[in-house]
């Protein structure tokens, strides 16, 4: 059911925890446990630094089942800095101009809210990287 | 036969014992020293101004704002989420392994769920699970510095190397309450440590807690109801000016050993109110003071006043942070800043990097994000 399939998914939706294989070094997601590159078994868990790039994008006004509350929502294919091409809505976009090659990184949001009774399920989604370095209000600029 | 035996009188419930004197206090400091491994800070992105809100109910001539505006959570956003990204933010601060925090604790008014713990979401997704305490903690707006004195307790006592204490919300007003200017969206969360290596030690605390019915939310209300003015002085001054003034005379400080003061802030005028009434000087609150920009973050917002002070701060100096519950009551923190802060603040994204992004809304988009609009 529904819900059991959801804790299975979720220790990789949360976090972006893929695989890397110990033969070739090549960085796996979703998680397969056999290397698409060379076919040798990967089971060893990696943590994805969740930075990435749009590689293209698209917006959905007519949303399936369960996602008609966040609808319009931009879903886009994200090429991850280590290599592997993820399928996830972005965020926080609305008044950004969208476009291929903007990087963007992982955070963990709502994927879907079943109403008042059901659960809540979360997992990754990609933002606009937030420009860090903000001028602090300096200790003397108040005075 | 019977004999009734009298009561012995050191039983008796309750009297006098308010009188203690501060002197008398024991100030709560474990015998490790302890203190803030990490800290992180979240704000989502959206505003609404409080000009916009007055707009709205009394047209363009309304009054004047409280405070100039509020963050708002995006559609997708909840505690859960918000506070694994400060959790995210506290971890990036620190170079340890997520498996050796022994407790996730979230303090919060607007948990996700009724049942169903916020706390084990962001342990699960930092990697804390599965040997670790997780729990919601709920004081109204001191949810998240009580957690934060269980943290260091917790640490102190040595049952745990590291504890993780949040304090976050999504804070609701009923549409059109004086409290909808400033029920903001926000918090903070404090990875506790042991003192070597931490930014910030630990020098004592202390709590000031009384049965008091300023504000509070029945079960299965959506929101929260509040006794006016009465919040006010039994409210809020009576705790924090308690805590502030005990947490000092029994540590042998006076409001200018302290670079830097954060007080709960429901809005800019009692935190400024009660600094004044202490003795600090308006400065000594800057950093700390958010409310303007982001609203009242209830659980989130002495804690989140902290980040802010901690992003600035200098090794040396002292910080005193008080924040408050309705309910009702007070904890004050003590704390020293190390030299591991210069290093240790630019390795995730300031609070103000937060504080300036910012989207602005229109109320309409304001009542679809706050779930104000009922499609069913
Ligand atoms: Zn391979």
């Amino acid at each position: 059911m529904e819900i059991a399939r959801h804790w299975r998914l979720q220790r990789h939706r949360y976090s972006l925890v893929g695989e890397v294989c110990n033969h070739c070094g090549v960085k796996i997601f979703p998680a397969r446990d056999v290397c698409p590159e060379c076919n040798a078994p990967a089971k060893t868990p990696y943590t994805f630094s969740g930075k990435g790039e749009v590689y293209s994008y698209s917006t959905v006004h007519h949303p399936p089942e369960g996602f008609e509350h966040f609808a319009p929502y931009v879903v886009a294919l994200v090429r991850l800095v280590e290599g592997p091409l993820v399928a996830a809505q972005l965020t926080d976009v609305e008044g950004e101009k969208i476009e291929i090659g903007m990087p963007v990184e992982m955070v963990t949001r709502k994927l879907r809210d079943d109403g008042s009774k059901g659960t809540i399920v979360y997992g990754y989604k990609f933002r606009p990287v937030i420009a860090g370095g903000a001028a602090v209000v300096a200790k003397d600029a108040a005075v | 036969m019977c004999v009734p035996r009298p009561l012995p009188t050191c039983y008796s419930l309750g009297l006098g014992r308010d009188k203690l004197e501060a002197s008398h206090l024991k100030i709560m400091k474990p015998n490790r020293d302890v203190g803030i491994v990490g800290y992180g800070a979240y704000v989502p992105r959206y505003r609404l101004r409080g000009t916009e809100i007055s707009r709205m109910w009394e047209g363009e001539q309304g009054c004047t704002p409280p405070i100039k505006e509020k963050a708002v959570p995006g559609l997708d956003e909840d505690v859960a989420t918000m506070s694994l990204e400060a959790a995210r933010n506290a971890l990036k601060r620190t170079a340890i392994d997520p498996s050796r925090i022994r407790a996730v604790w979230v303090g919060s008014e607007s948990h996700p769920y009724a049942v169903k713990p916020t706390s084990t979401i962001v342990a699960e997704a930092i990697g804390a699970v599965p040997h670790t305490l997780a729990a919601d903690w709920q004081f109204a707006c001191k949810a998240g510095t009580e957690a934060m004195q269980a943290a260091l307790g917790f640490v102190g006592s040595g049952m745990a190397d590291y504890a993780l204490a949040l304090g976050m919300d999504t804070a609701q007003g009923r549409p059109r309450d004086a409290l909808e200017y400033t029920a903001g969206a926000g918090g903070a969360a404090f990875l506790v440590g042991p003192a070597e290596e931490s930014v910030a030690v630990l020098e004592g605390s202390t709590s000031y807690v009384t049965d008091t019915a300023d504000f509070w939310r029945r079960q299965h209300e959506h929101y929260p109801a509040h006794a006016g003015r009465f919040t006010g002085e039994p409210g809020y001054f009576r705790h924090v000016i308690a805590a502030a003034s005990e947490i000092m005379a029994a540590l042998g400080r006076k409001p200018a050993d302290y670079a830097h003061v954060i007080f709960h802030q429901p809005n800019t005028k009692f935190p400024r109110k009660a600094g004044r009434e202490l003795g600090f000087k308006s400065e000594q609150l800057e950093a700390g003071l958010l409310v303007n920009d982001i609203g009242n973050t209830y659980a989130g917002a002495a804690m989140i006043g902290l980040t802010g002070v901690l992003d600035v701060a200098e090794p040396g100096e002292r910080v005193l942070m008080v924040s408050f519950g309705s309910g009702a009551g007070s904890d004050a923190f003590d704390l020293r800043v190390t030299d591991a802060i210069t290093a240790r603040r630019a390795c995730a994204l300031s609070t103000r990097d937060y504080v300036v992004r910012r989207h602005e809304i229109d109320y309409a988009t304001y009542a679809r994000h706050r779930g104000k609009i009922r499609m069913e």
